[in-house]
């Protein structure tokens, strides 16, 4: 551990972190043919910080478990799921009862999509969401100084979330996390059907979160988009995080990368070489033993097999690889 | 352009109304054309006549005509308005049936409602403690419900309530030897209590496992997810995501179950001697009272008919996702 807190401290920060995260896991406890209990590892030796006044952009392809890292800092997971490892926030232990306090109030979801809205509530009342009446009046003014800011016309607040357009869904979203002067944000793919204009508009204002002092996570499988806002990309493969680099790491050739699959993803943008990466993640049902791009890496050598490579601080950036110094 | 898909929705379900009558007069005068019913008999009962009236009373039921003639002489009555004479009760068919289905239908209210708002908080109840002992209670009740005849839970009640304890009259809508004038309001309520305890105490079931799955799939959803993620939990979270999203769904459900509910009814009055549409369905079936019976077909099709439409107007017009459809159209 505090090999590992040391790390971070050499981390180039312009801020003190919110939120720390030390080797987290998450598995599924599944019951499969006759009562034979399994565990299903979905998220392993995860560790990243997220800082006040920047956005750390969490990559990675779909289904690698990134919603499910929300959830997990939120509290909200399933009730057969397993969380193990450290997490803190403002220097206190984030338990579960901590993170039922502090959502709603401290911590904030922008979800991935309209399905997280209620079918049949109106959207101010959602956006407002279950405030003591005495609170009402106060909140509803709020409301619609956060419409009036994102350009939802008052007729947005009768709607039900079915009426609502792909960039309105989006911008109501974002409005419930602004209302509750959270400050911590985790944003999950809040980028996917829009169109370029939306799109920007979208991450500018994430940038005015993180301007306005609250840490932002940006979780998307859009590098290019998080590319365009972001302080610190964490690159997120199979349940884990292999490298978090600085956004400028990527200028250029991207020859500060560390990671080779963070390289191959580089290499893979149409801007780029346009290159795929050959193969495809492991399942989360495949065991390994050592690194977990293993299979897939180009610079493997034969110790790369045998245990999970430590996260190291190369260049002010984490990686986790054996053959970078 | 609202009233335009008002007026399309009516106009289609009076089409629909229609063409089910149609099948419904065609289809239950040919069952009873069937059957081995002797309309005069049914009509001068044990009494024994001579060769000549039964002659003239044959010619009069239409013994001796053909069964299209019989079907075209009763459907062109019908569509005057005209139900004929009951058998039985000696008395326009109409009449007969305004009485009873009033009786009934204070007796089939009371119980929709009572099973309809027991069944629903009992259901959100077994939902929201899911798995626990309340959950598991709840259950055990409803599944012995199910399984329990509606006859013989009428009888057990009345046995119970009325025989060992006394505490409601044995049967009939009003007391025995008192003039109708003097029936107190009381005296109607007082009868109406078993047989409406009784259906409703079989009306729960259905309503409570409906309201408690669908509550339990509303508590998986993303949106009571996102609801838990912004701070909303307990109570509050069950009355402003579960119990709304649940509603809807489960008052559909009871309008869809008139049907059930007349056929429940018909057996928890013969039981109670309640005379209400069910007994007269059962006497008109047992006496051969054919007029009767067709009437009271006819009037049920159209009863359980008017519980699918208003389950259908509450679906295409209330429930505001399908509102949408209507913009999109
Ligand atoms: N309740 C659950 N039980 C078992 N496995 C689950 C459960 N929820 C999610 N998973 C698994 O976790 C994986 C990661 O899901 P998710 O976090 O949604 O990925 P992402 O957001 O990166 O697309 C999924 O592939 C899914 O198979
Ligand atoms: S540890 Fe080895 S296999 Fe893993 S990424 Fe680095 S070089 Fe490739
Ligand atoms: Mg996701």
């Amino acid at each position: 551990m505090g090999e590992k807190t040391e790390i971070y401290s050499g981390i180039r920060q312009k801020t003190e972190a919110l939120l720390k995260i030390k080797d987290m896991s998450l598995s599924f406890i599944q019951y499969t043919s006759g009562l034979r209990q399994t565990e299903l590892k979905v998220i392993s030796g995860l560790s990243m910080e997220a800082h006040k006044g920047e956005i750390l952009a969490v990559v990675g392809s779909s289904g690698s478990g990134k919603s499910l890292l929300a959830h997990a800092i939120l509290g909200i997971l399933p009730s057969n799921a397993k969380l193990e490892g450290k997490m803190e926030y403002c220097a206190c232990t984030l338990t579960q009862e901590k993170k039922e306090e502090l959502r709603g109030k401290e911590l904030a979801l922008i979800p991935q999509s309209t399905t997280y809205l209620d079918p049949l509530m109106r959207i101010s009342d959602q956006v407002i969401g279950s405030v003591e009446e005495e609170n009402e009046g106060l909140r509803k003014k709020l409301q619609r100084k956060i419409f009036r800011k994102y350009d939802l016309k008052p007729e947005v607040e009768r709607m039900f979330p079915h009426e609502l357009s792909g960039g309105m869904t989006r911008r109501v979203l974002v409005s419930t996390a602004v209302i509750s002067s959270a400050k911590l944000i985790i944003a999950d793919e809040p980028t996917p059907g829009l169109d370029d204009k939306t799109l920007k508009e979208t991450l500018s204002y994430f940038r005015d979160m993180a301007n306005n002092g609250c840490a932002v996570i940006l979780i998307t499988h859009d590098i290019e988009a998080a590319l365009k806002i972001s302080d610190k990309i964490a690159i997120f493969y199979a349940g884990t995080i292999l490298e978090v680099a600085n956004v400028e790491d990527f200028k250029n050739d991207g020859e500060y990368l560390r990671h080779p699959y963070t390289r191959a993803l580089w290499n893979a943008l149409p801007q780029n070489k346009f290159q795929a990466i050959k193969g495809h993640q492991p399942m989360q049902d495949e065991v390994t033993d050592g690194c977990i791009f293993y299979e897939r890496c180009s610079k493997k050598s034969e110790f790369c097999s045998k245990g999970f490579p430590n996260l190291k601080r190369v260049n002010g950036g984490l990686v986790r690889c054996n053959n970078v110094s | 352009m609202k009233h335009a898909k008002l007026g399309f929705f009516l106009g289609k379900k009076t089409i629909k109304l229609i063409s089910l009558l149609v099948v419904v007069c065609f289809a239950s005068f040919w069952i009873v054309e069937q059957s081995p019913i002797d309309p005069v008999r049914a009509y001068i009962g044990e009494m024994s006549i001579q060769s000549e009236q039964k002659a003239k009373l044959d010619e009069y039921w239409g013994v001796n005509t053909p069964v299209q003639e019989k079907f075209f002489n009763w459907a062109g009555k019908l569509l005057k308005g005209d139900f004929g004479v009951s058998l039985i009760y000696r008395v326009p068919v109409i009449d007969v049936i305004k009485e009873k289905f009033t009786a009934s239908l204070i007796l089939m209210a009371c119980s929709w409602l009572i099973s309809g708002v027991i069944g629903f908080v009992l259901g959100i109840i077994a939902g929201m403690k899911n798995g626990t002992w309340i959950d598991k209670a709840i259950k055990t009740y409803c599944y012995i419900l199910t399984a329990t005849p509606t006859f013989w839970l009428a009888l057990l009640l009345l046995m119970v309530f009325s025989v060992y304890l006394g505490l409601f009259p044995l049967g009939f809508s009003v007391p025995i030897g008192v003039a109708a004038a003097n029936v107190t309001l009381f005296d109607k309520f007082q009868h109406l209590i078993l047989p409406a305890l009784t259906l409703s105490l079989l009306g729960v079931a259905q309503i409570a496992m409906f309201t408690r799955e669908k509550l339990i799939k509303v508590l998986l959803s993303d949106y009571v997810l996102f609801a838990k993620a912004r701070g909303e939990k307990g109570l509050d979270l069950i009355l402003r995501h579960g119990v709304r999203n649940v509603a809807l769904p489960a008052i559909t459900l009871q309008f869809l179950g008139f049907s059930e509910l007349f056929g429940g009814a018909a057996l928890v009055e013969q039981v109670f001697s309640y005379p209400g549409i069910g007994q007269a369905t059962v006497a008109a079936g047992l006496r051969s009272d054919v007029p009767l019976l067709l009437g009271i077909v006819i009037f049920s099709a159209i009863f359980v008919f008017f519980g699918n439409l208003i389950a259908d107007l509450i679906y295409e017009f209330i429930d505001p996702r399908l509102k949408q459809k209507e913009a999109m159209l």
